[in-house]
C-alpha cells in the first residue's frame, strides 16, 4: 500500500471494505478518486460512476454513491447513455485495461470521436487481474502469462496515442503509487468538459510483479516540470511515442471542443429526463404526416 | 364488393417503392382500403423489385396471389408474373423497354403497350419522372381522378419548389392523356372515388415509430439492419421535433448498453434491430434483466441464421427472443399482428417496461414492418403514460434508507434515479442485495431471484385474454401469432364469402411471453380440430404451446421460404384439415 493513505477523508462514505490484494494499486486509485470527489465538494446528486468488470470494477462496492456495475467492456456505452439522459451528471467510468482497451475497445474509439462528455479512468495493470493473470492488450510483446506461456505475439496497444489522434479532448496519465498527483489529475479529468481519458499505471502485485511500484518509480516524470505544451497534438504524440525509459505523468493533451451533448438539438431545451413528457395530443401533427384524406 | 390488385415490377432503380407507395395513397384518397406488399432482393441496383397494392371497399387483411393489373416495366416482370393475372385483367408494359410479339394475347387478359420513354422525351422531362407517367396512365386506365396524384406530387415536392412540382405533374398528365387518347380494350375495372373517413397509411416500422413517439420515448438508439432500419430513419427524422434523442451507435452491443444507461438515468428508451443485431445484444439484455432497467426492444425477424435472407420474412426468432441471455429473469414479449396492434403495443411497451422494470420486446418481421396498410386514424386520447413505481426527484432528494431492490410482495421495488440526493443505489450486474451491493450469500440470491420472478407473475394476471376471431363453435380452430394474423383473417373472410357452412375460428397470440397458458389451453380444449400456422420450420409456437399447456397441435402449416403466407394457401389447408 502506498504511503499517502492516512490523508484520505473517507468519513463521507459508508461502503463495504475493499477486497483487493494487499498492496494492489487499486487502493491508491480508490483513495484518490474519493479524495478528489471530496475536494470538489460534490454531493451524490452530482455524479454517477460506471464500473467495468475486473478487479478495478469491484470498486463498486467500496464507494457509496450512484453507481452502475456494468458488464466486462461495456461501461463506456452505459456512461454515454447516462450522460445523454441526464447531462447534469458528471459520468465517471472506472475500468480495467482489458475491459476498456480489449473487450470494449470499439466503444472507446467511438466515444472519443464524438467527444462524449464522460471521464474514463483506466486501471492499467498490463494484465487481467480478476481472472488471475492472463495477458492484457497493454502487456508487452513476449509477455509470459497463463494464457501466453510462450510469450505474447502482438504489440501492446498505445491507448494514449490512440486517444490523442481519435478525438479525445483530454488525455492524461497517472500512477497509482503517486496519489497526491493522481488526486490532482482526477480532479482535472472530472472538471474537463468533454471526453477525458486518464490512464492510470496500476501495479498488480499478484499477477504482474515485473511492473511493480519500483519499475514505475524509476521511470516516471511529471510533464508540467518538463516544459510540455498539452495544447500541441504533435508534442503530445512525441511524449507518448517514446520508449519506456521515461514515462510521462500529467496532462498530455488537452483541447476543448464541443461535446457530443452540446450538439444534440433536443438537449438544448434542457436535461432530457427533466423535460416534460409530451401530451399525446401534441402528436396530431405526426399522425397527419401519415394520414390521407379522401378527395 | 370491389377488390383489385395492382402490381408493378421492374429493376431496382426505377423507384418502384415510391411509385407503389404513391399508388397506395391514391387509392386511399379515393376512399378505399389498401394492403401493400413489396419484394426486393438485397441489392441496391439491378435485381427484380415488385410492389403490389391490394385495393378494396371492404376490410382487407393481406395481399393475394392473383393480380388484376400488372405493370411490367421490364420483360422479367412480364415473364415472371403474367400467369398471376386474373381473367378480365390487364397487363400494361413499357414498350420502349421490350417488345411483345403481336398476338401474344394472354387468355382473357388485355395487353396494353405504353411507350414510357417516348412520352417522357416528348415533354422534355427527365427519366426519373417516368414513374409519374406510369401512375398517370394507371389512373386513366382505372377511371380514377388525376387530381389525387397531383395532390400527392405537391406534398412530396413541396420543399423543392413549384418548378419541380409542375414538371412532375406534367409527366403525370402526359401518361394520363396518352391513355385517354388510346383507351385500352377489354378491361373495365374502375376505382371511382367513394366517401370515406381519413386513413393512416403506414408500415409496421412507421406504426412502431408513431407508437414510440406517442408512448413517451425519449431515447432511441439503433444500428441499421433490415427490416427495422426504417424505424431508425423515422425516429431520426422526427426525433428533434418531438423531443427524442436519437443515436446511431457503433454496434449493437453499444446500442443495448446505451439504452440501458439512458434508462437507468430515467429516459424512456427503445432500440430497434433484427435477429443478427439482437444476437449481439444478448449479454446486455441480461444486464437489463438483473439491473431491472426498463428497455423496449423492437426485433424485426428475417430468415437466418447469420445474414440469412435480409429482405425476406420469417418468424424464426420466437424461441430465441424468449430465451436469450443466461439464466432466468423476467421479460415480456409482445407479438403484434397488424399495423394497429404495432402502434398500440409499442406505446404500451413503454408503460410495461417501466411498470415491471424489465425488458419488453415488440417481435415483428419483414412482412409486417415493410408492408403498408390503411387503418383508421389512431385515437390519441386513448394513450396513457404510466411510469410505474418511479419516484420523483423531490421524493428521491429526501428519502431515508432507500433500497432499490427491496423485496416486495408484487416483486416490484420503487425505482430511484441517479441525480437524486438521498435515494442512492447501485445498478449491479452482479447478484446484489436490496441496496445493490454485490452478494454471493445463498439466501440473498434466492430472495432476489424469487422477487424478480414475482414481477412476471404480477404481470401475468393482466393478460388472461387473447383475441379470438370467427365462429364460437368451429370445425377447425387455428392458432397463429404476429403478422400471420392478416393472411389467416383474410382466408377466413374469403371462405365465409364462399360458403357459410365451413366454421373456423382463430386464436391470435399477441402476448407470447409470459405465455398466456390458461387462455390458449382453454381455446384448444374446446377445439374439434386444431391447426397452427407460423413462419418457421420447427413450429416454435407449437412447441411452446406443448411445453406450456400440454397440447400438441398435430396439423401444422409451416412456411420458411422467406415469403409471407397467402390467404389462398391457408384456405386450401383449412379445407384439407376439415375434410380429413
Ligand atoms: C463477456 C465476459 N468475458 C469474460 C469475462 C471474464 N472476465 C472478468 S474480468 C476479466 C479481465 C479483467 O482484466 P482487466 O479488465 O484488465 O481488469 P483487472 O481485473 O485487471 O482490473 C475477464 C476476462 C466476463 N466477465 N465477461
Ligand atoms: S489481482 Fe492484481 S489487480 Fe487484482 S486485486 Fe490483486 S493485485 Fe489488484
Amino acid at each position: 500500500m502506498c504511503e499517502t493513505h492516512n490523508m484520505i477523508q473517507t468519513n463521507l462514505y459508508d461502503s463495504k471494505s475493499p477486497t483487493w490484494c494487499p498492496g494492489c494499486g487499486d487502493y491508491g486509485i480508490w483513495a484518490s478518486l474519493r479524495t478528489s470527489l471530496n475536494q470538489l465538494g460534490w454531493g451524490a446528486e452530482k455524479y454517477a460512476v460506471v464500473y467495468g468488470v475486473g478487479c478495478s470494477g469491484n470498486m463498486t462496492d467500496f464507494i457509496k454513491c450512484h453507481g452502475f456495475h456494468s458488464l466486462h467492456g461495456r461501461a463506456v456505452p452505459n456512461a454515454e447513455g447516462i450522460k445523454l439522459a441526464n447531462h447534469e451528471l458528471t459520468v465517471i467510468c472506472e475500468v480495467g485495461d482489458g475491459d476498456c482497451y480489449g473487450e470494449g475497445g470499439n466503444h472507446l474509439l467511438h466515444a472519443m470521436r464524438g467527444n462524449a462528455d464522460i471521464k474514463v479512468l483506466v486501471h492499467d495493470n498490463r494484465v487481467y487481474g480478476l481472472t488471475t493473470g492472463q495477458t492484457a492488450p497493454t502487456s508487452p510483446s513476449g509477455f509470459k502469462s497463463k494464457s501466453t506461456p510462450q510469450g505474447v505475439i502482438e504489440l501492446p496497444v498505445n491507448p494514449l496515442s490512440f486517444a490523442i489522434t481519435q478525438g479525445a479532448s483530454f488525455v492524461a496519465q497517472g500512477f497509482a503509487g503517486d496519489t497526491i498527483y493522481l488526486i490532482k489529475l482526477i480532479t482535472e479529468a472530472l472538471s474537463h468538459k468533454g471526453f477525458a481519458l486518464l490512464n492510470i499505471l496500476q501495479p498488480c502485485v499478484s499477477f504482474n510483479k515485473f511492473y511493480g511500484y519500483a519499475y514505475y518509480k524509476e521511470r516516471i516524470y511529471r510533464l508540467e516540470e518538463d516544459n510540455h505544451n498539452p495544447e500541441s497534438k504533435e508534442e503530445a504524440l512525441k511524449r507518448v511515442m517514446q520508449d519506456e525509459t521515461r514515462i510521462p505523468l500529467g496532462i498530455i493533451y488537452k483541447k476543448e471542443r464541443p461535446t457530443y451533448q452540446d450538439q444534440v438539438g433536443v438537449l438544448a431545451k434542457g436535461t432530457l429526463v427533466k423535460q416534460p413528457m409530451n401530451n399525446p395530443k401534441e402528436f396530431t401533427s405526426l399522425l397527419n404526416i401519415f394520414t390521407e384524406n379522401p378527395l | 364488393m370491389i377488390n383489385l390488385t395492382w402490381k408493378i415490377g421492374g429493376e431496382a432503380g426505377f423507384g418502384i417503392m415510391t411509385t407503389g407507395h404513391m399508388f397506395s395513397k391514391i387509392a386511399v384518397k379515393h376512399g378505399y382500403k389498401i394492403f401493400d406488399y413489396i419484394e426486393y432482393p438485397s441489392l441496391i441496383r439491378g435485381g427484380h423489385n415488385v410492389y403490389e397494392v391490394r385495393v378494396s371497399d371492404e376490410e382487407i387483411y393481406s395481399q393475394e396471389k392473383k393480380v388484376d393489373f400488372l405493370f411490367a416495366l421490364n420483360k422479367e416482370t412480364y415473364d415472371l408474373h403474367k400467369e398471376e393475372v386474373r381473367e378480365g385483367g390487364i397487363i400494361v408494359y413499357n414498350s420502349d423497354n421490350f417488345k411483345l410479339n403481336t398476338g401474344e394475347k394472354e387468355r382473357n387478359v388485355a395487353i396494353y403497350s405504353l411507350p414510357l420513354s417516348k412520352i417522357i422525351s416528348d415533354i422534355g422531362a427527365q427519366k426519373v419522372m417516368e414513374n409519374n407517367v406510369a401512375l398517370g396512365a394507371t389512373i386513366a386506365i382505372l377511371s380514377m381522378e388525376i387530381n389525387a396524384l397531383y395532390l400527392i406530387i405537391e406534398s412530396i415536392f413541396r420543399k423543392k419548389g413549384q418548378e419541380v412540382i409542375d414538371k412532375n405533374k406534367e409527366a403525370a398528365k402526359a401518361g394520363y392523356e396518352y391513355v385517354t387518347k388510346n383507351p385500352p380494350d377489354g378491361f373495365d375495372h374502375k376505382l371511382l372515388p367513394r366517401k370515406a373517413e381519413p386513413q393512416i397509411i403506414a408500415t409496421g416500422n412507421e406504426a412502431a415509430g408513431m407508437g414510440a413517439f406517442v408512448g413517451g420515448c425519449q431515447f432511441f438508439v439503433a444500428y441499421p439492419m433490415t427490416p427495422s432500419s426504417a424505424l431508425l430513419h423515422i425516429m431520426a427524422m422526427y426525433g428533434e421535433k418531438y423531443g427524442v434523442v436519437v443515436k446511431h451507435a457503433e454496434d449493437e452491443i453499444s446500442v443495448m448498453n446505451m439504452a440501458i444507461g439512458a434508462s437507468y438515468a430515467g429516459a424512456r428508451s427503445m432500440i430497434g434491430t433484427a435477429g443478427g443485431g439482437f444476437s449481439l445484444m444478448v449479454e446486455g439484455l441480461g444486464l437489463a434483466g438483473i439491473t431491472e432497467t426498463p428497455v423496449v426492444v423492437m426485433v424485426g425477424q428475417r430468415p437466418g441464421p447469420a445474414t440469412g435472407m435480409p429482405t425476406w420474412t420469417s418468424q424464426g426468432d420466437l424461441q430465441f427472443v424468449i430465451h436469450a441471455a443466461q439464466d432466468e429473469f423476467p421479460r415480456i414479449v409482445l407479438t403484434p399482428g397488424d399495423i394497429n396492434e404495432v402502434f398500440w403495443l409499442t406505446a404500451e411497451a413503454f408503460n410495461l417496461a417501466e411498470i415491471y422494470q424489465t425488458p419488453v420486446f415488440i417481435l415483428t418481421d419483414k412482412y409486417l414492418l415493410e408492408s403498408h396498410a390503411s387503418v383508421p386514424v389512431f385515437e390519441l386520447n386513448q394513450v396513457k403514460i404510466n411510469r410505474g413505481k418511479l419516484i420523483s426527484f423531490e421524493e428521491g432528494d429526501i428519502a431515508e434508507n432507500y433500497l432499490r431492490y427491496k423485496v416486495t410482495e408484487d416483486g416490484i421495488p420503487k425505482r430511484a434515479l441517479p441525480g437524486m440526493k438521498k435515494a442512492l443505489f447501485i445498478a449491479n450486474s452482479y447478484e446484489h442485495d436490496e441496496y445493490g451491493w454485490s452478494t454471493e450469500d445463498p439466501k440473498e440470491r434466492v430472495r432476489q431471484v424469487d422477487r424478480r420472478a414475482r414481477k412476471l407473475e404480477t404481470f401475468k394476471k393482466t393478460i388472461s385474454k387473447q383475441n379470438v376471431y370467427g365462429d364460437t363453435v368451429a370445425d377447425l380452430s387455428i392458432v397463429a401469432w404476429g403478422s400471420t394474423k392478416g393472411p389467416v383473417l383474410q382466408a377466413m373472410k374469403d371462405i365465409k364469402g364462399r360458403s357459410d357452412k365451413i366454421k373456423v375460428n382463430f386464436l391470435h397470440i399477441t402476448h407470447a411471453w409470459p405465455f398466456p397458458a390458461d387462455c390458449v389451453g382453454d381455446f384448444l380444449m374446446k377445439a374439434k380440430r386444431t391447426m397452427i400456422i407460423e413462419s418457421n420450420s420447427y413450429s416454435q409456437m407449437g412447441l411452446l404451446i406443448r411445453e406450456q399447456t400440454g397440447f400438441d397441435i398435430k396439423n401444422k402449416y409451416l412456411k420458411y421460404d422467406g415469403r409471407p403466407f397467402y390467404p389462398e394457401d391457408i384456405q386450401n389447408k383449412i379445407m384439407e384439415v376439415i375434410n380429413l
